[in-house]
């Protein structure tokens, strides 16, 4: 009995303790997403927590000038609405910037020049003077403004802040740089894994003492290289065709080395056996290989995907930082430069970046971890 | 519509490129030396020089692209170490006096020492308590789930994610960044999170562990899976403690996988720079290896040489664990 009773007070402990590192883990995505479809108004004001209760907020409103005005028992008046028709109420009014919230929404009140101002609670003003208003006049007041969720910010980013073309070219960097490397790699890997020639076991040490090369040595080599031929050919020296052979490039070793240790496992008698029927090595890879190795290479497929489409540091030597080549990380740093204040830009923009690869990463999240356990566990 | 077409169409262009290689050079090669239709002692030659270079065909283009893109450029990186600014003048070892005496570099330097020994360790411990806890509740998938995505969220997009989380407002304003909201409502006083020195080296390592541990908690929780039941099950028999249980049955056994995820978090580690690029640039006694290694790549025209020599830093921080790698692998060749 003891020991049972023990048993589920721990069972608790693990429940709770799972619970609060869920939420731990969770809650920063989360906080992004909750903001990126707040109003922007209130996003400025309020923390994301607070999104489901209604907001204060200090405004500034600016009546429109004599053109509006009409006149009525020789007064001139203007009449309107703070609130522009959006929903909320006005819980303070002022009409001096010293004193912004000094007058309750249903008074009335005038100014030094004997030009009275009545606010109601709904936001509708009657502002009344002797003589004709050559300007607007400012009113200052307090509104509680309920919730509000919008698509506007994301909207906004979509058109004005370029994420739009961002999106494009990240899917021009990112389609071919996972398709190309999973072809190259997957004939290398059937050669290192059943094809005879000498040096095999050499190049497989190499490939994997090249899996740990850190990106940053090649990149002062390749800069240079990559001008030099640009220069010889007479073409840019930025562009996708580069950046899809860095990719490549870079993704190689492990692809290689994943593809490898799942291919020599296959068993060996189908291949000798169509081996001795006359097939060549080449229908051998088509007709047997290719097919039997999908999850494998779905796998890799994933990893490449994410890890390209997350990247910043290739596209940003290889592809340069001009207005139409920025692929969408690279959008990011520089909204993060130029609108940092800006968070209902920077959480739109950022969800529009991270939601293809959560896309991916739930409706494949299967071949993910398998890749994952290729790659590390034997 | 017309920038979609144009893109598609370029990636069209650039996948069939690649397997019309294939394709292509493998009908030649039965073409130049048929097997069919010859007398024998042809075929059986043609056979033989087919399979001779078959192998390289197949790995040609991958032989060419890791050569030109990771083998070539350590060796050239190696040498413009010795070189100046733009790559052209030889200056000896004028780089590599210039690293050890600049202040910059052994703030990196020690940052990321810093950063090599949270990180993994971290990222490992939360990994193998929440693998540990996981398979035991039954919601543990979906748990497993939900930690395991930050792994998908690029680290740019993590960093902008938990700026938003240190954000902070001064005077009176409420508070819109999570921690100093919960700063403000137990009664603290609200801080500039990124810019306290020192500290702010481990609100940005916060950001790479919230990515990292779900990578780890996925592999290890493979790895406890695999442990034989018995060995559990005497030990419960034994009368150990659940604690006991864990450090002395269950971690030995999975030793080899906590080495192999510690490696591979050590290894992203040397080379992550969007993080600290993104939310500081180095500012506030930040800088690690990696994002000085860019800045100077670009910083005033650029210099080469020194960009190199900080490249070259981080290679010989990741070389013993080649060696490692490289011996593991060869090992196993051996046994196989």
């Amino acid at each position: 009995m003891v020991t049972s009773k023990k048993g589920s007070a721990l069972t608790m402990v693990v429940h709770a303790t799972v619970l609060f590192l869920v939420i731990m883990w969770t809650i920063p995505t989360a906080g992004l997403f909750i903001s990126s479809i707040r109003d922007k108004d209130q996003l400025s004001v309020s923390g994301w927590w607070t999104a489901l209760s209604s907001s204060e907020q200090k405004i500034v409103y600016r009546t429109p000038d004599a053109d509006s005005e009409i006149q009525e028992n020789g007064l001139y008046v203007l009449r309107g609405n703070l609130l522009e028709g959006g929903s909320g109420k006005v819980v303070k009014f002022g009409i001096s910037s010293l004193k912004p919230e000094a007058f309750e929404p249903g008074t009335e009140t005038q100014d030094r020049r004997d030009v009275t101002f009545k606010i109601m609670a709904n936001g509708d003003y009657e502002v009344t003077s002797e003589k004709s208003f050559r300007r607007g006049v400012r009113i200052f007041y307090t509104a509680e403004v309920p919730p509000r969720f919008t698509l506007d910010n994301y909207r906004t980013v979509l058109n004005s802040e370029g994420l739009g073309q961002s999106f494009i070219n990240s899917l021009t960097v990112t389609i071919p740089a996972t398709v190309i490397p999973i072809l190259i790699a997957a004939f290398a890997a059937y050669a290192l894994a059943w094809m005879k020639f000498p040096g095999r076991a050499l190049l497989i040490a190499g490939v994997v003492g090249l899996l740990v090369v850190p990106l940053q040595m090649s990149l002062i080599p390749l800069l240079t290289a990559y001008s030099k031929i640009g220069a010889i050919f007479g073409i840019e020296a930025k562009g996708y065709v580069g950046i899809w052979l860095a990719h490549t490039g870079f993704g190689l070793p492990l692809a290689i080395y994943l593809l490898r240790n799942y291919i020599s496992g296959l068993p060996g008698e189908i291949i000798e056996s169509a081996r001795v029927d006359g097939a060549s090595d080449f229908v051998i890879f088509r007709k047997i290989i290719l097919p039997l190795s999908f999850p494998a290479l779905a796998s890799f497929a994933i990893f490449q995907f994410l890890w390209v489409w997350n990247d910043l540091l290739i596209a940003t030597v290889f592809l340069g930082n001009t207005e139409e080549s920025l692929v969408l990380t690279g959008r990011l740093r520089e909204l993060l430069g130029s609108r940092g204040g800006n968070w209902e830009i920077l959480t739109a923009s950022a969800f529009i970046t991270i939601i293809i690869p959560l896309m991916v990463f739930f409706g494949l999240q299967r071949y993910l971890v398998r890749g994952l356990l290729a790659g590390s566990v034997k | 519509m017309g920038q979609l077409a144009v893109a598609f169409l370029t990636m069209t262009l650039g996948v069939l490129t690649c397997a019309g290689y294939f394709y292509g050079s493998n009908a030649l090669l039965d073409v130049i030396f048929p097997s069919k239709n010859r007398p024998p002692e042809v075929v059986a030659r043609n056979l033989r020089i087919v399979n001779q270079v078959r192998p390289w065909l197949f790995l040609g283009p991958a032989l060419l692209l890791l050569f030109f893109y990771l083998f070539y450029p350590v060796v050239q990186s190696v040498i413009l170490s010795f070189y100046g600014r733009t790559g052209e003048e030889f200056v000896g070892l004028d780089n590599y006096l210039w690293l050890f005496q600049s202040g910059e570099f052994l703030e990196s330097f020690r940052n990321n020492m810093l950063w090599l020994i949270v990180v993994p360790t971290l990222s490992t411990f939360f990994g193998l308590i929440i693998a540990t806890m996981t398979d035991r509740i039954w919601w543990g998938n979906i748990a497993k789930t939900l930690i395991f995505m930050p792994m998908a969220i690029s680290f740019i997009g993590a960093s902008i994610i938990w700026k938003f989380i240190y954000e902070y407002r001064s005077g009176g304003d409420e508070q819109i960044g999570l921690l100093n909201a919960l700063v403000v409502f137990f009664g603290g006083e609200p801080q500039t999170w990124i810019q306290i020195p020192f500290w702010n080296n481990f609100f940005l390592m916060v950001i790479l562990v919230w990515i990292q541990t779900g990578f780890a908690m996925v592999i290890l929780s493979a790895a406890l899976r695999g442990i034989p039941d018995e060995t559990v099950e005497a030990a419960v028999l034994d009368g150990a403690s659940g604690l006991q249980i864990f450090f002395r049955i269950m971690v030995p056994q999975i030793w080899g996988t906590i080495a192999v995820v510690w490696t591979t978090i050590t290894i992203l580690v040397l080379k992550v720079f969007d993080i600290v690029l993104a939310m500081t640039n180095g500012q506030w006694g930040t800088q690690v290896l990696a994002n000085q290694m860019f800045s100077w790549l670009f910083q005033g025209g650029g210099d080469y040489g020194r960009s190199a020599v900080i490249a070259l830093v981080i290679m010989i921080l990741v070389l013993p664990i080649m060696v490692w790698n490289i011996k593991n692998a060869n090992a196993e060749m051996e046994g196989r």
